[in-house]
């Protein structure tokens, strides 16, 4: 975490915890994330990943425990994250009437953006979809759409990316536009959290490696000189049994 | 962003998508024809009955397709998890609800002008004279309706039953916007005025806005976890 002035700059959280109608989804998380950072999140499935990204991205409310991005309270200062914030999702949020081009203009507007003249044909082409940057958004491949809402993320420059398993449907051109995207943001100074399974591929976007199982954080370290082998390993030992 | 600016979004988005989209109006339409049709069935051919009826079973016809209308605008957020993005607009999220709820009325006001049109001309009916006194019922009652329809739509969005309970829900709250409208809408076709019976144009008026407010403070909560 870095202040500057009054502010806190990166993400700062404590104690979060989250629980659906009694049963606790997240526990007693502790986090911090610097300017420039990158965690990726490995864990079982169940084991708070997503809810973890949402609480960050202040669609879901955390029961207990409290957190700052950006210098913005999670819970009193929901807006001012949302300006600072985006997050990819398993949903595309897209909508299948609209073209690629519609969808990206309407995404940046009802967030209050304007993108730069050119900007969403820009951001199209970089994902290799300038062609299409007019058909409906329905008559798209399940991996096009993809590309859009990477197309999406390029759009706007906030502080915080959050990903959730951001591989899905990626073919390996559309991975290399994700790695290169994350690489210019880290060099802005922003910060990403990726909730993922890909191994390979998150290890390589790592700065920081964290592991997530039955809602508790039970591993956060920087990559520093870690193999994969020797993470998986490490991944398999903690989460033997779902991480009991 | 400015509440004004979303909710000029908002419909822009819902406006284009319904023109596109061929199962939005044309199935609505389809709908309404069924409805005066089994209507004509229903009524008989005797003018007397069918102007008694006329009210009740034109707005009977309304809130149907009005229903299905509401229900589908939330559907087309369902899909793809389109409504997360809008719970991430940061600023007043009553600019989505405004956006829905006039994207709404249009959709279902040109609806009921169809109805309007297949009614006259399934029972011969002259109604071309009360136009320009039907259309401001049409829109008074729509908005009530809508205003309403809105808030419920998004509140059962995410309930697995959600097709049963919406109507459930909306139906007996509309009473009050219901009422007046079809009484006014009796008057408008007998060729009296608005003023005929100002009680009736008042209660509307105030169910309106009772609705439109409740909605607008309401909304944003509904949208949150």
């Amino acid at each position: 975490m870095v202040h500057s002035g009054t502010s806190v700059v990166g993400v700062s959280v404590r104690g979060l915890g989250k629980a659906f109608r009694g049963t606790w989804a997240l526990r007693g998380v502790d986090l911090d994330l610097a300017p420039g950072e990158t965690l990726v999140l490995f864990g079982p499935n169940g084991s708070g990943k997503t809810t973890l990204l949402k609480i960050l991205a202040t669609l879901v409310r955390p029961t207990r425990g409290s957190g700052v991005v950006s210098g913005a309270d999670l819970v009193r200062a929901r807006d001012q994250i949302r300006h600072r914030v985006e997050i990819l999702s398993h949903g595309s949020a897209l909508y299948e009437e609209l073209s690629p081009r519609e969808n990206l203009s309407f995404a940046a507007a009802i967030r209050g953006d304007r993108p730069a003249e050119g900007a969403v044909a820009a951001a199209l082409e970089r994902v290799g979809l300038g062609e299409v940057a007019d058909e409906r958004v329905r008559t798209l491949s399940s991996g096009m759409k993809r590309r859009i809402t990477l197309a999406r993320l390029l759009l706007r420059r906030v502080d915080l990316w959050l990903l959730d398993e951001p591989y899905t449907n990626l073919d390996r051109e559309a991975t290399k536009v994700l790695e290169a995207a994350l690489q210019e943001h880290q060099e802005r100074g922003g910060m990403a959290v990726i909730a993922t399974h890909n191994f390979l591929d998150g290890f390589k976007l790592a700065t920081r490696l964290a592991i997530l199982a039955r809602g508790r954080l039970i591993l956060d370290e920087p990559r520093g000189t870690m193999t994969l082998p020797v993470f998986q390993e490490l991944y398999a030992l903690r989460t033997e049994g779902g991480g009991r | 962003m400015n509440f004004l600016a979303l909710a000029a979004e908002i419909l822009r988005k819902d406006l284009r998508i319904e023109a596109r989209s061929r199962e939005g109006l044309n199935t609505l339409l389809f709908f309404s024809a069924l409805l005066v049709f089994l209507f004509r069935f229903a009524l008989g051919p005797t003018e007397a009955q069918v102007r008694q009826g006329a009210p009740g079973l034109l707005w009977f016809a309304f809130i149907l397709t009005g229903l299905w209308g509401m229900a589908r605008a939330f559907q087309i957020e369902r899909e793809n998890d389109c409504l997360e993005a809008l719970r991430l607009v940061p600023g007043d999220l009553g600019g989505v609800y405004l956006g829905k709820v006039v994207g709404g009325c249009c959709v279902m006001v040109a609806t009921e002008l169809a109805i309007v049109v297949m009614f006259g001309l399934f029972f011969h009916l002259d109604l071309w004279p009360a136009g320009g006194r039907l259309v401001p019922v049409l829109i008074l009652g729509t908005v009530g309706f809508v205003a309403i329809g809105t808030l419920f739509a998004a509140i059962t969005a995410h309930l697995k039953a959600r097709e049963v309970l919406l109507p459930l829900l909306l139906l007996p709250l509309v009473i009050p916007v219901l009422l007046p409208a079809s009484r006014l809408t009796e008057l408008v076709l007998a060729g009296e005025s608005l003023g005929a019976e100002p009680h009736w144009l008042r209660l509307l008026l105030v169910f309106d806005l009772v609705f439109l407010v409740l909605g607008y403070l309401t909304f944003p909560f509904v949208m949150e976890d």
